[in-house]
């Protein structure tokens, strides 16, 4: 177990300082973001003294290299633009996309399971055709629309929701959140709704194939065989064996939304590092970006790890070892 | 005779399919006494199989129980609201499938599955109920039973999994189990173990037993009585030696001879020629008369049930006489 963790966490390093490598050169060639950042009515002094404080009049190669003297220290650079270290800008925005994501995630099990295994069971019944129709809609129209017509409708038409926002907060540790608010949740849900919206409908259909396929297995006879009741049948008999794949989904869908839940952060303005991702590449702020994408690469790596050992407590076959493959 | 544990009479169990309704259970009557094995023998498709999940009430859609009775202890089971069926499944009556790879759940430890069968029926704590699972575990030759209840079913071999199903099967103390082909997928030295606990268990608590199979040697060392099924019908039934010695349907005789020990060496076998007939399509009359050598135009029309000597039933226009 212990080789297993030390050898992950090195594949993690590994690809962290890979893709660190390539977003650093990738950049430098999309722009200079001096051009954007100077005023170009300051004389040639300021201007040069300006490129001076950030580093940029010296050759990418030797940037390169401040930046990876920085990273052993720890220093994942300052942000061009704020002024601040990019590492206090992305946590400091981090807790409202957390919080979006997991509860986007909770909503897409806590919902889609039930559906997709009423689903499986029923397959004839008008409900369950019903669900796979929405769960079609569900993954086939774009993100952005479902996010608008969420809008028109919860707060527009019946005005129950707010449009946007995120509302008021409680720190927590230190950590501002909005779901221990009534207002905080009232903003928080309906973009955490629309981000659900595609994986529920994912996480319907293979709820729902994996019941069907289940329920024909002869340990499912058997466990009614043996008179439990259909709750225990189907909340333990049938529901332990199709995890594996939603717990699979679920794993790269959390990453997905964390990462990139850039599209509902905009539609609904919720300052998440969705949005931050977004303007700093729109401003060619290299150290934000380089900082969010290597915390990325940790936290899908982390997940997957995570996945991991969950297959291993789902399924007693699965089991974790250190070397080899 | 006391008093039959189980009574099935006029039993039919029809499925609609897409290609039209079939009867995979034709009006299957029979009894079984306390302590009595009954050896429900066929192909592959006669609906024994069937006949067990009927008796339980386990028959899903498109499948459906149209006719008979099924009285367990003077208690008519059909029209029974599910909730009380579900009482008596794994309490009252039990059953034992055929494959012990496919019958546990796989993901689920052994005392999870033994304990919560327990808790289903009866009133006790988990340690009570762990303490039984492990005596019923004991009771069927498992060792170490503390440590097997900790194990996850891939963890246990083939002959080791179907005990444990057994132990599941007793543990509650049953009127009836319903072992529907227990031993057909384990090695030889394993199956006549387990054939021997199953005699041992049954003689010591008087359960009935019916054993679905499609093997006669092990009806003829296990079962008192054998009913020969063939396209969801009984064609025959009678003490198991005398049956087996003195066959009196055709399609017995027939099943009796295409075993090889039962023809001295050096002779022909005698298979049964042809195919089991699909029940969608069933032949007129007498279902085994296009493959039977002594059909005639009588076996056109369905044949009644005959009784012949004491306890014989057969299902035959032209049964054979004794000895064939």
């Amino acid at each position: 177990m212990l080789a297993y963790l030390i050898r992950r966490i090195g594949q993690a390093l590994l690809v962290m300082g890979v893709m660190a490598t390539i977003v650093f050169f990738g950049l430098y060639t999309v722009g200079n973001p001096v051009d954007l950042l100077i005023n170009p009515e300051d004389d040639l002094a300021a201007q040069e003294a300006a490129m001076a404080r950030l580093g940029l009049d010296k050759p990418i190669h030797v940037q390169f290299g401040y930046f990876l003297a920085g990273l052993v220290q720890g220093d994942l650079g300052t942000s061009f633009v704020h002024n601040r270290p990019a590492i206090d800008l992305i946590l400091s925005r981090l807790p409202a996309t957390l919080e979006l994501a997991f509860l986007a995630m909770a909503l897409a099990v806590l919902i889609g399971v039930p559906l997709g295994m009423y689903a499986g069971l029923r397959p004839n019944a008008p409900a369950s055709k019903a669900i796979m129709a929405a769960s079609v809609v569900g993954f086939s129209t774009p993100n952005f629309w479902q996010g608008l017509m969420l809008i028109m409708l919860f707060a527009v038409f019946w005005g129950v929701l707010p449009a946007g926002g995120r509302g008021d907060t409680v720190d927590v540790l230190g950590i501002p959140l909005s779901f221990l608010t009534l207002d905080g949740l009232s903003h928080l849900i309906l973009p955490a709704l629309n981000l659900a919206i595609y994986k529920m409908s994912l996480v319907i259909r293979l709820a729902r194939a994996g019941t069907a396929e289940v329920a024909l297995q002869d340990y499912v006879k058997y466990a009614r065989a043996r008179g439990l009741s259909p709750v225990r049948v189907v909340g333990v008999h049938v529901l332990k064996n199709i995890l594996i794949p939603v717990v699979t989904v679920l794993g790269l869908e959390t990453g997905n939304v964390i990462a990139f839940a850039v599209v509902t952060e905009t539609v609904f303005a919720w300052p998440g590092i969705g949005k931050l991702l977004i303007d700093s590449i729109g401003l060619l702020d290299r150290p934000v970006v380089v900082a969010y994408l290597m915390l990325t690469v940790f936290l899908f790596v982390m997940i997957n790890l995570v996945v991991d050992i969950a297959y291993s407590v789902l399924d007693p076959r699965v089991r974790i070892r250190g070397g080899g493959k | 005779m006391t008093a039959p544990v189980l009574s099935v009479r006029g039993l039919r169990t029809d499925f609609a399919t897409r290609a039209g309704r079939l009867t995979a259970v034709d009006g299957v009557s029979f009894d079984v006494g306390p302590g009595e094995v009954l050896g429900l023998v066929g192909e592959s498709g006669s609906g024994k199989t069937i006949t067990g999940f009927s008796i339980l009430g386990l028959i899903d859609p498109p499948g459906e129980i149209v006719a008979g009775e099924v009285v367990l202890n003077g208690q008519n089971l059909r029209g029974l609201p599910e909730d009380a069926m579900r009482r008596l499944r794994g309490d009252r009556i039990a059953m034992i499938f055929q494959d012990p790879m496919m019958t546990l759940n796989p993901v689920l430890r052994i005392d999870t599955q033994l304990i919560e069968t327990i808790r289903a029926h009866r009133d006790v704590g988990r340690e009570a109920a762990r303490q039984m699972a492990e005596a019923a575990l004991a009771q069927v030759g498992i060792p170490s039973p503390a440590e097997r209840l900790r194990a996850y079913p891939h963890e246990l071999s083939g002959g080791m999994r179907q005990r444990v199903v057994i132990a599941a099967a007793l543990m509650l103390e049953p009127d009836l189990i319903i072992a529907d082909e227990p031993t057909t997928a384990l090695d030889v030295t394993i199956q006549s173990q387990i054939l021997y606990e199953m005699q041992r268990l049954m003689a010591e608590r008087n359960t009935a037993l019916i054993w679905i199979t499609h093997d006669l040697t092990v009806v003829a060392g296990l079962a008192h009585r054998v009913a020969v099924m063939y396209a969801g019908r009984i064609v025959e039934m009678g003490a198991v030696d005398d049956l087996l010695d003195r066959p009196a349907h055709p399609y017995t005789h027939g099943l009796i001879h295409s075993i090889p020990s039962a023809t001295p060496r050096g002779e022909r076998l005698q298979p049964v020629r042809g195919m089991t007939p699909s029940l969608l399509n069933l032949p007129e009359g007498c279902a085994f008369a296009p493959r039977c050598p002594r059909a005639d135009a009588a076996c056109k029309t369905r044949p009644e049930e005959r009784r012949i000597g004491d306890g014989r039933l057969v299902r035959c226009h032209h049964p054979l006489e004794s000895g064939a």
